[in-house]
């Protein structure tokens, strides 16, 4: 199948969006317990755009965001990559250290680490239920934080995907806490090579 | 007031006095551009990848070094300019993430950048400014008036070259 993401079956991206839903619903319940409150969830999107629109579903590729990406390796490489607004990241920095909203001002190693952090658990309890549903082994890097614009962030996480094709298939998800001061997203760039891998153990191949 | 012509990712565009090229957030990727002063003609490539040959789909030419620089020169030369007068400026480049132990493969913006200065050296293109590498994005606008180039960042600043 696909050397494009254009030939996927409704069937196919129904089954990939569920997937999302459920690892996205473990996701937003860790990040509610790490920050102690509620989490608002979006029904995920999939979405397949090209190159340049990919930077547009989180502002603009001038946006000022702050990115943990980690690597997947093993039976279905690819990416995850957690990107917020740099307001976002501050508030989101006072909630994990238990500071009054509008102390962060800055993100200092500190607050690389905190962020670091929940990327990594975002990933981990996401890639949980991707592994429960395909029985297949993968596994994160570490994570790796960058603040700057949209564009070069996802530039730096997408570039893979153009050795094959002029679109990227992402899975979103929007999380926000209850008033909205937190506003987040979460990528699942699988290549090419590893969705076919996905559907197939999902039962939806053609 | 002059039009602005943005240039996405995997995409090159040409303009001519007074066009301003653009294009935002260059993380891995290169901005190169291209200029003959004479007939200020211009040209803005967003290079994605360093090489075409690996690819397994190569009609976007815009998106690889090796044929985007071609592409663009052609479009230039057609629309009137002397390649023997026309001179480069690069940007971009840079690496977004680090990884511990990380292979080859994750300095995409590295190999970015010497793909490009190579084409260019084989194509004759004296390369009059480089700006690459570093862990952050740029922004850059390219005067088809002048040749100048700015270069905006976060954190490192603008320059205009």
């Amino acid at each position: 199948m696909a050397d494009e993401f254009m030939q996927l079956s409704d069937l196919q991206m129904d089954a990939l969006k569920e997937i999302g839903n459920i690892g996205a619903g473990n996701a937003a319940t860790s990040l509610s317990m790490m920050i102690n409150r509620r989490i608002e969830m979006s029904v995920p999107q999939l979405k397949i755009l090209p190159f340049p629109e990919v930077a547009e579903v989180i502002g603009g590729a001038e946006k000022l965001v702050v990115g943990v990406y980690l690597q997947l390796h093993g039976e279905a490489p690819g990416g995850m990559l957690f990107v917020l607004p740099l307001s976002s990241a501050l508030t989101l920095a006072d909630m994990l250290m238990g500071l009054s909203i509008g102390s962060t001002q800055k993100l200092g190693e500190m607050e690389h680490s905190a962020l670091k952090e929940v990327g990594n658990i975002l990933v981990a309890t996401y890639l949980n239920s991707l592994t429960m549903f395909t029985g297949l082994d993968i596994y994160p890097s570490v994570p790796s934080l960058a603040t700057d614009m949209a564009g070069a962030i996802l530039s730096a996480v997408i570039y893979t995907l153009g050795v094959i094709g002029d679109h990227a298939l992402v899975i979103e998800t929007e999380f926000s806490e209850d008033n909205q001061q937190v506003v987040g997203h979460l990528f699942l760039l699988p290549e090419p090579g590893s969705l076919n891998t996905i559907l197939e153990r999902l039962g939806v191949n053609v | 007031m002059s039009k602005v012509i943005q240039v996405g990712m995997a995409d090159y565009k040409t303009a001519i006095n007074p066009g301003i090229l653009m294009t935002a957030g260059l993380g891995s990727c290169v901005g190169v551009c291209l200029w003959d002063p004479v007939t200020k003609i211009g040209g803005l490539a967003h290079v994605m990848l360093p090489s075409s040959e690996q690819a397994r789909k190569t009609d976007n030419k815009a998106k690889f070094a090796d044929t985007a620089i071609l592409a663009l020169l052609k479009e230039m030369s057609g629309m009137g300019a002397n390649l023997s007068r026309v001179v480069a400026k690069i940007a971009g480049g840079a690496q977004m993430f680090s990884f511990p132990g990380s292979s080859d493969i994750m300095r995409i913006g590295e190999r970015n950048a010497k793909a490009v200065q190579e084409v260019l050296r084989q194509e004759k293109i004296k390369l009059i400014y480089t700006d690459v590498g570093g862990s952050y994005g740029r922004t850059i606008h390219f005067w088809t008036e002048t040749g100048k180039l700015s270069i905006r960042t976060i954190e490192h600043g603008e320059r205009i070259v």
